[in-house]
């Protein structure tokens, strides 16, 4: 369980306040995959950033369950894949094991794991430059499950992709999520994207940010990318957020 | 301009040394200059084997080598120490700015009295200016590198937990610097060999001092073996250099 309550986030540039995130309050309960779409600027990724602590909350708070012995609570995938480039692939996917007290056999297995588990197993010892776009952030997201988070944070991960890939991409991360029944906070700016893996939406909309739309998506997966049902789904949402004035 | 006829590079270069050397070989041989003034390099071998027999090529060697490597290292340990922390950290940066504008345009050689008076002339203070000129090379380049990391990268490491400065340095700064480190170093190994050079005409010695001995001699082929030496021995330095820097870098596209 993710609890937000009252969350604000104010940037200070040049000494005058920018508030960006106001009064926000979101429970997002154990297990589920939440999509968050939002014009650009409206603070999605200012969320996940406080969300990993990586930024601080003006007002308010983000309480996130505590770690596990051996794990880390949350983990982060950003849009770029940001590998380090000077570490195979399977060094960079045991780069957060590292922190967490580990002998390196059991970093190594378990990083092995996370490869398969993204069906890169076969290219652990390659240079982050050999990979395609896709296969990079398939590592991405092998290095952030590696330290088996509850909670996996993710910014936009497939929207630098070409089509293939990203579809790709989401069946796998939807079949990853119901194999390990993580809480998953996707930001994306693609409705059609987040009709198709979660298992509700939140919108952000206004300045500063606030959630304008909450809601929940039924349909069982694997849900069709065609048909009747699938372009049925997308127009509701798109009606429900007033998708006219939604520039990304 | 492209020659008309293909040549692998291998043997064009080959050529343009065989040129050269005929060349050098033809001037003193026609009279158009005088031997005494320009050795044919037909005459060298026999000046450099008497040398070698006598075991003093070797002892001038080892000695400017033992210069060389031990002032490259402390000039580059402490550049790449002092670089990385006025690179991490504002409060050092803006502590030493005007202390490093006041020494850095100091050349290394005019250290040289200090080099005498704190040291004398001998292995120390031949070490101590090498180290001063490497010094400032390293810690530019090093503090240059290490300011210029991909703050993305440095925010990867947050976000998988490592805060503190000593692993945000190692698990990142560091890896990500190393290229623009190496530059540096690339650049001081030319450097740091004008320093042994130079100290070693001022009267320390090695392969430099031995030269003047040479020329004092008129022995311009003994002074043209150890010049020749002393290319080959920057030769040898640099290129195992980057055959080094080849494999720390080999993550590089
Ligand atoms: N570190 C920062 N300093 C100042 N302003 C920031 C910073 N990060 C983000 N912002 C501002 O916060 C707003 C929201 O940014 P962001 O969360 O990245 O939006 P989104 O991800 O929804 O596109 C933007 O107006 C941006 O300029
Ligand atoms: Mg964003």
């Amino acid at each position: 369980m993710i609890r937000i309550e009252g969350l604000s986030v104010v940037f200070d540039r040049d000494g005058q306040k920018n508030t960006v995130l106001e009064n926000m309050n979101l429970d997002i309960p154990a297990g589920q995959f939440l999509a968050i779409v939002g014009p650009s600027g409206v603070g999605k990724s200012t969320l996940l950033r406080v969300l990993a602590g990586l930024a601080k909350p003006g007002a308010g708070r983000a309480v996130v369950p505590g770690p596990a012995a051996g794990r880390q609570s949350v983990a982060l995938v950003f849009q770029d894949a940001r590998l380090l480039p000077w570490r195979r692939v399977l060094s960079n996917v045991a780069f957060g094991l590292e922190r967490l007290a580990l002998p390196r056999a059991d970093r190594m297995s378990r990083a092995q794991a996370m490869l398969d588990l993204v069906g890169l197993g076969a290219l652990a010892q390659r240079w982050p430059h050999q990979l395609s776009g896709g296969q990079r952030q398939r590592v991405a997201l092998a290095r952030a499950l590696a330290v088996e988070p509850e909670i996996l944070l993710m910014d936009e991960p497939f929207s630098a992709l070409d089509a293939v890939s990203r579809e790709g991409l989401q069946d796998e991360l939807v079949r990853i999520w119901q194999a390990t029944g993580k809480t998953i906070l996707f930001v994306t700016h693609d409705i059609a994207e987040a009709a198709h893996v979660a298992s509700r939406i939140v919108m952000l909309g206004g300045t500063p940010g606030r959630i304008t739309s909450d809601r929940v998506v039924a349909e069982a997966h694997p849900r069709l990318r065609a048909g009747p049902g699938a372009a049925d789904l997308v127009a509701r949402l798109r009606a429900d957020f007033g998708a006219e004035d939604f520039s990304i | 301009m492209r020659l008309p006829l293909k040549l692998p590079r291998a043997v064009a270069a080959g050529l343009g040394l065989l040129v050269f050397f005929a060349l050098w070989e033809a001037l003193p041989r026609l009279d158009v200059v005088n031997p005494m003034l320009m050795p044919a390099p037909s005459s060298l071998p026999a000046a450099f084997m008497k040398e070698l027999r006598s075991g003093i090529w070797l002892d001038s060697v080892v000695m400017s080598l033992s210069h060389y490597v031990v002032g490259l290292g402390v000039g580059v340990l402490l550049g790449v120490a002092l670089g990385i922390v006025v690179g991490m950290s504002d409060a050092a940066e803006a502590g030493s700015a005007w202390v490093v504008r006041l020494l850095r345009p100091i050349p290394g050689l005019a250290w040289v009295p200090f080099a005498i008076i704190w040291f004398g002339v001998n292995a120390e203070g031949a070490v101590f200016i090498i180290a001063v000129g490497v010094f400032w090379i390293v810690f530019f380049a090093t503090n240059g590198a290490v300011r210029a990391v991909d703050r993305d990268l440095v925010e990867v490491a947050q976000a998988f937990g490592f805060t503190r400065p000593w692993a945000r340095l190692w698990k990142i700064l560091f890896p990500a610097a190393l290229p623009g480190i190496l530059v540096g170093v690339r650049t001081s190994l030319g450097q740091a060999w004008m320093a042994v050079v130079a100290s070693e005409i001022f009267g320390v010695p090695g392969v430099g001092q031995r030269m003047m001995q040479a020329s004092s001699l008129l022995s311009t082929d003994l002074v043209v073996v150890y010049m020749l030496t002393m290319a080959a021995l920057y030769g040898l330095f640099d290129s195992g250099f980057m055959a080094a820097q080849g494999w720390l870098l080999r993550w590089k596209p």
